[in-house]
């Protein structure tokens, strides 16, 4: 009988030694989820990050969790936060439920190897987009928030320009371009500094808040979400100066043109929505819009296709998240508006490119 | 018949042990190089698909990125390479400062845990347990925002005038700096302390050949305080000033300085590890014969040198191996200082990352560092380990 069984083992062990060692058998995470061959126009990959979260029936996203506005708990431990909310309108496009998300919190510093192995779907953690990001880390999708870099300071420290913070000790998230913008900052100036670098956000503000250093800088919206959560906001201003461009993006993996596209458009979706005075609230009435375009859009009966079949997406796909979540304006405010959650940010830049500002999105056609 | 009789007697090779056991060591070592060629294979095809080639070109690149402390010269436009360097080098230091720490205070709580005065004993358990049970990364933070951010403010620093500062900025303490000349009052003082070291070896062994006293101590104690002297004439008698800090704008500057992180990392590691090393001391010194200590009392040795002759040479043996693993540990521990802002290897490795975009590339190059400095470690420890364990004749 042991001899029976010392066969059927051994046998057992060449065949997934044959199995492991042909060449068919590696897997590329890629291919895995594509069985049917992809059509040849189409390179590997197309297609495969939206079978696998409808397999898996959530989007996961790499986020904040510690950044009041932007991505952070409420007091129920639900995500909640203005990047949080492009996550939620994804997976009411593409699962037609907003709370069907899967948020990772991550680090600034892991935003890159999270994209690179393609750990989640996308990543929405106030993020800018750079060049060489783009080239090395994923595909960048449409920028969601027009950001500077800018400085923090006591107002008792009486430091209003860059040549008063000569010397100062300079609090600031390692990983960032903010760490990057501020020495060349200094040092195109002149000027010399002192930085202390930590790699939770959360601890850059509460060594800056102790005051471990003279000055804190990251984007100007995150020194806003930060200092609003302060004890004495106060005692705290945010410099008018600005030193960088920060075009806050969303990000997806290299790899699946389909799921790149899927997510501009979800968020070309929000932006022309609120262009076209379409709510959250008013999403079902806009379907017998006068405008065709509209109507398109939110996929009522018998319009145009907007791109979705290609997309893998239903024809109302965007009307749910706009239902979900609100067009772009509706999850401004509902953060940053002027009874905002969070705090109060002037729209600025991120205003509709009718109102002055530069949001402006491709037409859905 | 004959016929008939060999095939039944031969053994077929399927039911051959020696067979068998041959075939299965090739088919499970088959098996696991199988299994990590294609771990490997699949590792490099991956990397290849997704544009994350394994070459290290971009350490070459300006890091862009600043480090506040740094033992070498470094600013933001040197390479990543250079950056790497510095941390590894604040690695270094921070763990070295904190083996001899640990290494000084889990000797002495450990001798205390045998103390026979009950108060002294429970002291030193209080200390070992409560370090023992609390995580290393809690700790640092307690130390960190718990108490040094929370020391006062540059302005209002802790003085004693001209001598120390301390504030949430650091320790800021006079610290001699040498001037003109200063390098000749250096090379003496090196060539004191190598010709005292000298001195005393040769001396030691001529007392121990001869049975002669001869005062090797004293000796060497007078080299070490005169070769320096002289230097110190024939330099111009000021080869050294003392340096103090001022506080110019936000920050004091000169004298020695020692951060809040550094310092916080420092204490933290060093305080931890000697609640184990503590424990190691105390179990080594208790593997001793009870009969060796009798026996040294019973010769007329004092508690001190039964302490230092007969306990500490025998116990040596059985703390060396333990001990050389709680060093590993608080040199790999150093790794938590990511969270409290000191940055080292692994710190500035994560920021490499993040600019350079090369996640697996810096992370091979972390590990295989630690993995140097670790083997390096234990290779020295096990040098001496192999001197004080017992010499079989």
């Amino acid at each position: 009988m042991s001899r029976k069984f010392f066969l059927v083992l051994s046998g057992l062990i060449i065949i997934s030694l044959l199995a492991a060692c042909s060449p068919q058998a590696t897997p590329t995470p890629a291919a895995q989820n594509t069985s049917a061959p992809p059509a040849p126009s189409k390179p590997t990959g197309y297609g495969a990050t939206l079978a696998a979260i409808q397999a898996r029936g959530k989007v996961v996203c790499g986020v904040h969790t510690e950044l009041l506005g932007f991505g952070y708990l409420d007091e129920n431990g639900r995500n909640m936060g203005f990047d949080i909310d492009f996550c939620r309108a994804v997976a009411a496009a593409v699962l037609g439920d907003p709370e069907a998300i899967e948020a990772v919190p991550i680090t600034a510093a892991d935003r890159g190897p999270v994209l690179q192995t393609g750990e989640v779907d996308m990543v929405t953690r106030n993020m800018t987009w750079t060049s060489k990001r783009d080239a090395e880390w994923g595909n960048f999708t449409w920028i969601t928030f027009y950001d500077g870099q800018g400085f923090l300071v006591p107002k008792a420290s009486g430091i209003n320009t860059l040549e008063d913070m000569n010397g100062a000790t300079v609090c600031v998230t390692t990983g960032t371009t903010t760490e990057k913008n501020l020495a060349t900052a200094f040092s195109d100036a002149g000027l010399t500094y002192e930085a202390v670098t930590f790699e939770e956000t959360s601890a850059v503000y509460s060594a800056y808040e102790e005051g471990r250093c003279d000055v804190a800088t990251s984007d100007k919206s995150q020194l806003a979400a930060v200092r609003a959560g302060f004890q004495n906001p106060d005692d705290h201003a945010i410099l008018p100066m600005t030193i960088s461009k920060e075009p806050l993006t969303p990000a997806v993996p290299t790899g699946d043109d389909q799921w790149l596209d899927i997510v501009k458009t979800v968020i070309w979706g929000l932006i022309n929505a609120e262009e076209y005075g379409i709510t959250s609230a008013n999403v079902e009435q806009m379907k017998s819009s006068e405008n065709a375009d509209v109507r398109a859009m939110l996929g009522a009966e018998g319009e145009a296709d907007w791109g979705y079949t290609t997309l893998g997406l239903k024809a109302d796909a965007l009307a749910k998240a706009i239902a979900a979540v609100g067009n772009y304006g509706e999850i401004y405010d509902r953060y940053f508006g002027p009874s905002g959650i969070a705090f109060t940010l002037d729209r600025g830049l991120n205003n509709l490119w009718t109102d002055g500002g530069l949001m402006y999105a491709p037409p859905i056609k | 018949m004959l016929r008939a009789e060999q095939p039944s007697r031969k053994i077929p090779i399927w039911r051959d042990e020696r067979a068998l056991k041959v075939v299965a060591q090739v088919i499970s070592s088959l098996a696991i190089l199988g299994l990590l060629y294609w771990l490997i294979d699949n590792f490099l095809v991956i990397t290849q698909q997704r544009g994350m080639p394994l070459t290290y070109g971009f350490l070459k690149e300006a890091a862009g990125f600043p480090i506040k402390e740094s033992f070498i010269p470094y600013d933001s436009t040197m390479s990543f390479g250079r950056a790497v360097l510095v941390g590894l080098i604040n690695t270094l230091v921070v763990s070295a400062g904190g083996i001899l720490f640990a290494t000084l205070l889990g000797f002495i709580i450990g001798l205390m845990r045998l103390s026979s005065n009950w108060l002294i004993s429970r002291i030193a358990l209080a200390y070992i347990e409560f370090h023992r049970n609390i995580p290393l990364l809690v700790l640092l933070f307690l130390w960190y925002f718990g108490i040094f951010t929370k020391l006062p403010g540059v302005q209002q620093s802790i003085t004693i005038p001209e001598i120390l500062y301390i504030n949430q900025r650091g320790f800021y303490l006079i610290w001699p700096r040498l001037v003109e000349g200063g390098m000749i009052f250096l090379a003496f003082s090196l060539t004191g302390v190598i010709l005292a070291v000298i001195a005393w070896v040769v001396l030691r062994h001529i007392r121990e050949v001869r049975g002669k006293e001869t005062y090797f101590g004293r000796v060497s104690l007078a080299i070490l305080v005169l070769v320096p002297l002289m230097g110190w004439f024939i330099s111009g008698s000021h080869p050294v000033q003392l340096d103090v800090p001022i506080l110019q704008g936000y920050n004091f500057q000169g004298g020695l300085r020692l951060t809040t992180e550094f310092t916080a990392l420092l204490i933290g590691l060093a305080m931890y590890t000697s609640a184990f090393i503590a424990e190691v001391i105390r179990s080594g010194i208790q593997a001793v014969n009870k009969g060796q200590i009798e026996a040294a009392k019973a010769v007329g040795l004092n508690s001190t040198q039964v302490l230092m002759l007969i306990i500490i040479p025998q116990a040596m043996r059985v703390i060396i191996p333990p001990l050389i693993s709680q060093y590993l540990n608080l040199t790999k521990n150093s790794s938590l200082a990511l969270a409290i802002g000191y940055q080292e290897l692994f710190a500035i490795g994560k920021v490499t990352i993040n600019q350079a975009g090369r996640a697996i590339p810096v992370f091979i190059l972390i590990m295989a560092t630690y993995l140097i400095i670790s083997l390096i470690t234990s290779l020295i420890l096990n040098i001496y380990n192999k001197r004080v364990q017992f010499i079989e004749r």
